[in-house]
């Protein structure tokens, strides 16, 4: 089955090349579109792995909401980028030495003779035809996983509420209900009786 | 012939590379979450790849909840960023010493 190597090499290089723009190109709004890049190659890799759920929801959750909150703050802030790249080269050396030390030290565990030897784990046959992979990872997560599940939506919540409570400010100025203020008003703050005598009308 | 090995070698490599931009971007608070989000992109590789490998669905399940993470995470070191940037008018990481760490 070649077409599977193909596209396994092709999105392999297209995520590498991805991610190592993000890390090198000056511009941040540049970056986040790489990441978005590399997000995207790791979406196909995924359904290669036939993980459809999980490369939707990549697709979906990531590029679609946590790729575009970043592009809205990398450009609602002003960046000035000069001072940011300083160091750049200096720590050039450094970088790529811990990532080529680290990368062999992996390799060497992966391609050894051992557990993760190459034909150790041949890929699996296809799954059947009609198979859900989305009802798979959803009766799991409701039976198995469900606590984790809704403390995972609570996690969700908190950060929301952290989220706006950080972001929050209450301008100089601005015009605003104060709703307990409201609720405890007492009627002699609003309601003034008038005593006066009574006017004849104007002309009669 | 795939096999398990090459998507742990590819999600080694992403690892590998999202370490080297932690270290040339150390000023940049912005790609260094970004390079944070490659991290668990690399390590999700790898429980796809052993979930699909191993035929055992828990993978993709821990996955679905490491995305919740992330994306809760991303969602509120953003948020302050962006309070760092208001108050500061900098997001270089040099310049952020108040705590004379």
């Amino acid at each position: 089955m070649p077409i599977y190597e193909i596209v396994f090499y092709v999105f392999s290089l297209v995520m590498l090349a991805g991610a190592v723009m993000v890390i090198t190109v000056r511009n941040p709004v540049y970056a986040a579109l790489s990441l978005v890049l590399t997000f995207f190659s790791a979406a196909a890799i995924w359904m290669l792995l036939e993980a459809e759920f999980l490369a939707i929801v990549l697709v979906v959750v990531y590029v679609g909401a946590v790729m575009v909150l970043f592009l809205f703050v990398v450009m609602m802030l002003d960046i000035n980028v000069a001072p940011l790249k300083e160091g750049f080269i200096r720590y050039l050396p450094v970088g790529v030495l811990v990532a080529l030390l680290m990368a062999a030290e992996l390799l060497v565990v992966l391609w050894s003779k051992g557990r993760f030897e190459a034909g150790a784990y041949p890929l699996p046959a296809p799954n059947p035809e009609g198979f859900s992979n989305t009802k798979a990872v959803g009766e799991l997560l409701f039976t198995n996983y469900l606590l984790a599940f809704e403390v995972a939506g609570v996690i969700l919540l908190v950060a929301i509420i952290a989220a706006v409570a950080l972001t929050l400010r209450q301008r100089a100025g601005g015009h605003r209900q104060n709703p307990s203020l409201q609720v405890r008003v007492q009627r002699d703050e609003r309601v003034r009786l008038v005593k006066m005598k009574p006017e004849p009308r104007q002309g009669s | 012939m795939l096999t398990l090995t090459h998507f742990l070698t590819l999600a080694a490599l992403l690892f590998s590379l999202s370490v080297t931009g932690i270290f040339l971007n150390r000023k940049n608070v912005i790609i260094l979450l970004m390079c944070i989000e490659l991290m668990l992109l690399a390590v999700n590789m790898n429980f796809v790849a052993f979930s699909r490998f191993l035929g055992n669905m828990d993978g993709q399940v821990f996955v679905f909840f490491i995305l919740t993470v992330a994306a809760a995470e991303a969602a509120i070191g953003l948020a302050i960023l962006v309070v760092l940037f208001r108050n500061r008018q900098t997001i270089n990481v040099a310049e952020l010493d108040d705590l004379k760490g």
